[in-house]
């Protein structure tokens, strides 16, 4: 399935801002089950002093900065991603139990491992709980395989959980969250990971984007989407399964995945400081737009020659 | 205690107690250095006690253990103890090589963690005190940092045990620092007991100094002719703030605050009176995750900064993520991690450590908690006391919960035994087990430690390993050393052939504008301190004589110190008559109260507030004379406040002030700096005599009363003298006008003012490229030309009824104007006022369903 993505962030300061410099997390990375074409920045103003690196986790990390005044920003990322079909190989019920995965994890210093240790350890938004271990448990039981048990706890917060834009911001503590049992995607998808590391599992958090179907007979809305997070397991031997606790279900190929890291603060879209600017304002719309199966070449001209 | 007889340390006796102290402290066998010690001091008899006064005063007003600025309620509360810690020749060897080796260690483990993380892979570091210690810092670890990433400075806190042998307590790559508090020990030793040092060869300090420059030296990577080197502080509330200082201004460094940098195309710059100037490296002595808040969690710094290091434009001293070193559990493998890296063992041991992360450790910890001292892996907050040996049932429950919830934060260690030295404690002469701090730079290819260091003594009774950094007294270190003295200069370059040209530091914009409102301050209080002196005699002649005429030009000081203070509604308004009648309480308000700005304590404060910040810049005895009044506070009731005893309280700030004054002015370079604390003393002076001779000579009055305001305003001038001695007339309007206002070679008038600003601007740096270019002094020439163009005569016209002299109300004005438009045009042109930096942090919740 290949999409056409576009990201902008606006905003607006009440005073002018002399010099900002900010980091992006918006360009879209390789995977295994997704190819990346193409993925640009448009700042407005003119940003200087642009650099792109690769970050710890292997996200694509852009900083910039505005010299000048200027009392708007925007910043556009747009992206041509392939996104392949995920075979999901394993049976749940034939992966390994869970408590020998935590065995592996602890014991083992493979290469492999050492790479997934980060993520077995509380993070910034995520702290060791003993409520998130109490909740992990009931899916945690003795013996029953990983996968099985995760796919468990995947359908336990999305049912415990309601969804609710309004009832947490970036700073509700996940305590809260957990006591509550409101949030939207990035709130279930800490909690899932916090209890899979409670138990000392590894963990991590995904953020990108999700292709929304209209209802049957409706246009497509354009920029009515919105960027999305899930959580994702690892499992030696087979590497990073992916869960989706916001929809109940595994990604197949309406996901499409930015980066990852360990907790929504490694991965943060758009960050930065500004010198003045007042109060500001932020608008942020995304538009995940299914593109027809052609070659991309020809995709891109029919690009340029639409409205 | 104290009252032991004063003869104690020439008598026999206590000469053989003294030697039974060092035999029974372990010091070694009685040896040589010991003994002379002991001659130096029966010799020095009676006079170590007042020697010891002094330097505990020393120490004191230095500000290395006060700092009357703190917020923290963190300072430094050491004591002084005179008698040294001594190093023999082999003993230092051996000390020295395993400090070298330690550093070197550390080095190596830092650059494993941001690197290829083998310690991890081999099983020799367990991967929790790295991934998800506090100090390891992702955004550094990403593989963009330069390499090699180098450990540069490193410090180690030693204590000697009982057997004789040598463990480390603590390992610091950070903070604290230490070594500019041992620098001010061996300073204060050498003024206060240089009598000690006789027949003893004792290492000097600057050796060490000199490698850390030439390490930093060596760490630029532009601007090799003339690099630019700055020490980067959280600034004057900070309780180390003393030492960030003392370090800047011995190693000839511009000392910083994040807002006196700004990253641009990559780069870090200094702003400075002159323009923006690129920054080379930075010798910071803020907490790591503190120095960016771009990429790092916390609050403060730079941002950008790491983004600069990436590029290589910057390097920082220590790297910035090398508080992953800071974590007591790692001593728990070192061992294992030495005999990997070095292929040999640890010359000096830790002390016993067991990390609570591992099932076994976390056992014995847990059945000990009573005997080992309880200690996090990373800072903290609300941590129970822990007091081995005297943890009350609650804390010892509470400590086993915090340590069972989460076993990988914590270690345990073992509490050594450990010798103690000969001290003075009062009067009295003990012995106390004391720790000492060593210091190590990197240098050319190793390391080189500082011969000598900083020892703390713990009080009687009091544990040092469990009491902190900054309990107990602190003593000098002598490591002694066979050969003669070599002199040590700082400043020797090693290339000879360079030609030196003389090199000014840049001055950054906030130190520029802390010396302008410093200069203000200092004016300010010393103009109400002379009005205030000048309204308490006025008070006590009302008092004795009665006088109507006396009430009277009372009230016009006491209105003039409204309007100089502007202290509304104060003695002036339709309510003052109250007031005026009884001026004790509103005086006495504006003398004390340090809360009420205007009033003589809260320009006090605001004088040491702007002080403090430039310390590094002022003569020393002007910034003690700065620090000394902070504690001005004259403890005299509202009944008394017209007796003798106000006024000579007054009468002693008055001549600090001009101390330090004085100080200033005989000792500081003509270089920006100077003029900029000047510029702001001559603007405060124009502004307030300005405002004075708005209040009082504006006004008509009949004869008699327009004389005694005139005395006053000539009084409250420090200018009756004068007047009399040259116009040897009556008062009258015009002659003081003309002294005052007209008088380019008075120093206290009008147009001296003028004519100084007029130098010391011209005198100022001025970038061609900035916008407003010269636009202060085309300010400060206009004002002059318009005074000189005056006529005094004409200014004491009447032009009608209204009550005033117009011409001279006109002029006042217009020239008040001016200079406020000075004020805000110098404020433009080189304070550059930090604008507020503001954090968005990404507003982008994911919201998707």
């Amino acid at each position: 399935m290949k999409y056409r993505i576009r990201h902008v962030t606006r905003y607006h300061y009440s005073e002018a801002v002399n010099l900002c410099r900010n980091e992006t997390c918006l360009l879209v990375r390789q995977t295994e089950h997704q190819r990346c074409h193409n993925s640009v920045l448009q700042i407005s103003p003119e940003a200087t002093d642009i650099h792109e690196r690769n970050d710890f986790f292997g996200n694509r990390r852009t900083h910039f900065a505005i010299q000048q005044p200027h009392e708007m920003l925007t910043v556009t990322a747009v992206s041509d991603v392939e996104v392949f079909p995920r075979v999901y190989l394993q049976k749940p019920e034939q992966s390994h139990p869970w408590e020998m995965v935590v065995e592996m994890l602890r014991t083992q210093r493979t290469p492999d491992i050492v790479a997934v240790m980060p993520y077995r350890y509380p993070s910034p938004l995520i702290p060791l709980l003993p409520s998130l271990a109490d909740y992990a448990r009931v899916s945690m039981t003795p013996g029953r395989p990983l996968l099985a048990a995760t796919m468990d706890l995947m359908q336990r917060v999305y049912r415990d959980f309601s969804y609710d834009p309004t009832s947490t911001t970036i700073a509700t503590p996940l305590a809260e969250v957990i006591e509550k049992r409101r949030g939207v995607c990035q709130d279930f998808a800490h909690v899932a990971i916090g209890c899979l590391r409670s138990l000392g599992l590894a963990a991590r958090y995904v953020s990108g984007y999700i292709e929304t179907l209209p209802p049957p007979g409706q246009e497509r809305l354009i920029g009515a989407d919105a960027s999305h997070a899930w959580f994702a397991v690892y499992l030696p031997g087979h590497g990073w399964l992916d869960f989706d606790p916001t929809n109940n279900h595994q990604p197949l190929e309406q996901h499409i995945t930015v980066a990852w890291g360990r907790d929504f603060s490694d991965v943060s879209p758009l960050k930065g400081i500004a010198l003045g600017g007042g109060k500001h304002q932020v608008v942020v719309s995304v538009d995940v737009a299914r593109q027809p199966d052609q070659p991309l070449l020809m995709h891109q001209q029919q690009q340029r020659q639409g409205p | 205690m104290i009252s032991e007889p004063e003869t104690a340390i020439s008598t026999p006796g206590v000469a053989d107690s003294y030697r039974a102290i060092v035999n029974a402290a372990g010091a070694g066998d009685f040896s040589e250095h010991w003994q002379r010690l002991q001659q130096n001091l029966e010799k020095m008899g009676l006079r170590v006690h007042t020697r010891f006064r002094e330097a505990q005063r020393l120490l004191r007003e230095n500000g290395a253990i006060h700092n009357v600025f703190d917020q923290s309620n963190n300072t430094r509360a050491w004591q002084f103890d005179p008698l040294p810690l001594i190093f023999s020749v082999a003993e230092w060897g051996h000390l020295d090589q395993a400090l070298v080796q330690r550093a070197q260690l550390f080095n190596l483990i830092l650059r494993d963690i941001y690197g290829p993380r083998k310690l991890i892979e081999n099983r020799l570091l367990p991967p929790e005190l790295v991934f998800p210690h506090s100090g390891f810092l992702y955004p550094c670890a990403d593989g963009n940092f330069p390499e090699p990433q180098q450990l540069n400075l490193y410090s180690a806190t030693v204590a000697k045990g009982t057997d004789g042998n040598f463990w480390v307590v603590d390992d610091h790559v950070n903070q604290p620092f230490g070594a500019g508090y041992s620098l001010e020990t061996r300073v204060i030793m050498t003024r206060s007991f240089p009598q000690l040092f006789e027949g003893l060869r004792v290492h000097r300090l600057a050796q060490f100094f000199r490698a850390v420059r030439q390490r930093f030296g060596q760490l630029v990577r532009h601007n090799q002719d003339d690099p630019r080197i700055v020490v980067l502080t959280a600034g004057p509330t900070h309780p180390d703030y003393f030492e960030h200082a003392y370090l800047a201004s011995y190693l000839g460094y511009p000392l910083v605050q994040g807002g006196d940098l700004v990253v641009r195309d990559s780069c870090v710059w200094l702003k400075s009176v002159d323009g923006l100037r690129q920054v080379d490296v930075i010798f910071s002595r803020l907490a790591d995750d503190a120095s960016d808040p771009l990429e790092l969690l916390g609050h403060g710094g730079v941002p950008g900064l790491l983004q600069a290091v990436r590029r290589g434009n910057v390097a920082m001293v220590n790297p910035i993520g090398s508080s992953v070193l800071a974590n007591p559990a790692l001593k728990a493998f070192l061992p294992g991690i030495c005999r990997y890296f070095l292929g040999t063992d640890l010359k000096m041991p830790s002390i016993a450590t067991w990390w609570c992360g591992q099932p076994r450790e976390c056992k014995y910890v847990l059945e000990n908690l009573d005997r080992l001292i309880i200690k996090p892996i990373q800072p903290l907050a609300h941590l129970p006391k822990a007091t081995p040996g005297r943890m009350t049932d609650i804390e010892r429950k509470r400590w086993s919960e915090l340590i069972s919830a989460n076993p990988r934060l914590f270690v345990g260690q073992e509490q050594v035994d450990y010798v103690a030295f000969p001290s003075f404690e009062g009067k009295k002469l003990v012995t106390r087990q004391s720790l000492v701090s060593l210091y190590v730079t990197a240098y050319n290819d190793s390391y080189l430690v500082m011969q000598g260091g900083l020892s703390r003594v713990a009080s009687a009774g009091d544990n040092l390993l469990v009491a902190g950094q900054r309990a107990g007294s602190i003593k000098d270190t002598w490591v002694l050393t066979l050969e003669p003295h070599q002199q040590v200069n700082l400043w020797l370059r090693s290339a000879t052939d360079v030609a030196l040209s003389p090199h000014f530091a840049p001055l950054p914009s906030r130190a520029a504008e802390n010396l302008f409102w410093a200069g203000r301050y200092a004016e300010r209080t010393e103009q109400t301190a002379r009005l205030l002196r000048s309204v308490l005699v006025k008070l006590r002649e009302v008092r004795e004589f009665g006088d109507p005429d006396d009430r009277i030009s009372l009230n016009h000081l006491l209105q003039a110190l409204t309007h100089v203070t502007l202290t509304y509604p104060g003695f002036t308004g339709k309510d003052a008559q109250p007031k005026l009648d009884d001026p004790r309480s509103e005086l006495l308000s504006l003398i004390r109260d340090i809360d009420r700005p205007g009033s003589l304590r809260s320009s006090l404060r605001s004088l040491g507030r702007s002080a403090v910040a430039v310390r590094d810049l002022l003569p020393e005895d002007a910034w003690r004379m700065v620090d000394q009044m902070q504690s001005w506070n004259p403890r005299v009731g509202r009944a008394l406040i017209g007796s003798g005893r106000m006024y000579d309280s007054v009468q002693q700030l008055v001549l600090q002030l001009s101390a330090f004054s004085g100080l200033a002015y005989e000792n500081m370079a003509r270089e920006t700096a100077w003029q900029l604390l000047n510029i702001g003393r001559r603007l405060e002076r124009a502004l307030n005599l300005i405002d004075l001779l708005n209040e009082t000579l504006v006004p008509c009055y009949d004869s008699a009363t327009e004389a005694r305001i005139m005395e006053t305003v000539l009084a409250s001038c420090n200018s009756l003298v004068v007047f009399r001695r040259r116009y040897r007339s009556f008062m009258q309007l015009s002659p003081i006008l003309e002294l005052l206002l007209l008088d380019e070679n008075y120093p206290r008038a009008l147009a001296c003012q003028m004519r100084q600003l007029k130098k010391h601007i011209s005198e100022l740096p001025h970038e061609a490229n900035i916008p407003a270019v010269g636009q202060d002094e085309a300010i400060i020439s206009a004002a002059m030309e318009q005074l000189l163009a005056t006529d005094h005569k004409a200014l004491t016209r009447q032009i009608s009824d209204s009550g005033t002299y117009p011409l001279l109300e006109a002029l006042l004005a217009d020239q008040k104007k001016r200079l406020q438009q000075l004020s805000d045009s110098l404020t433009q042109l080189y304070f550059s006022p930090t604008l507020a930096l503001q954090q968005f942090g990404s507003p982008l919740r994911e919201l998707a369903l």
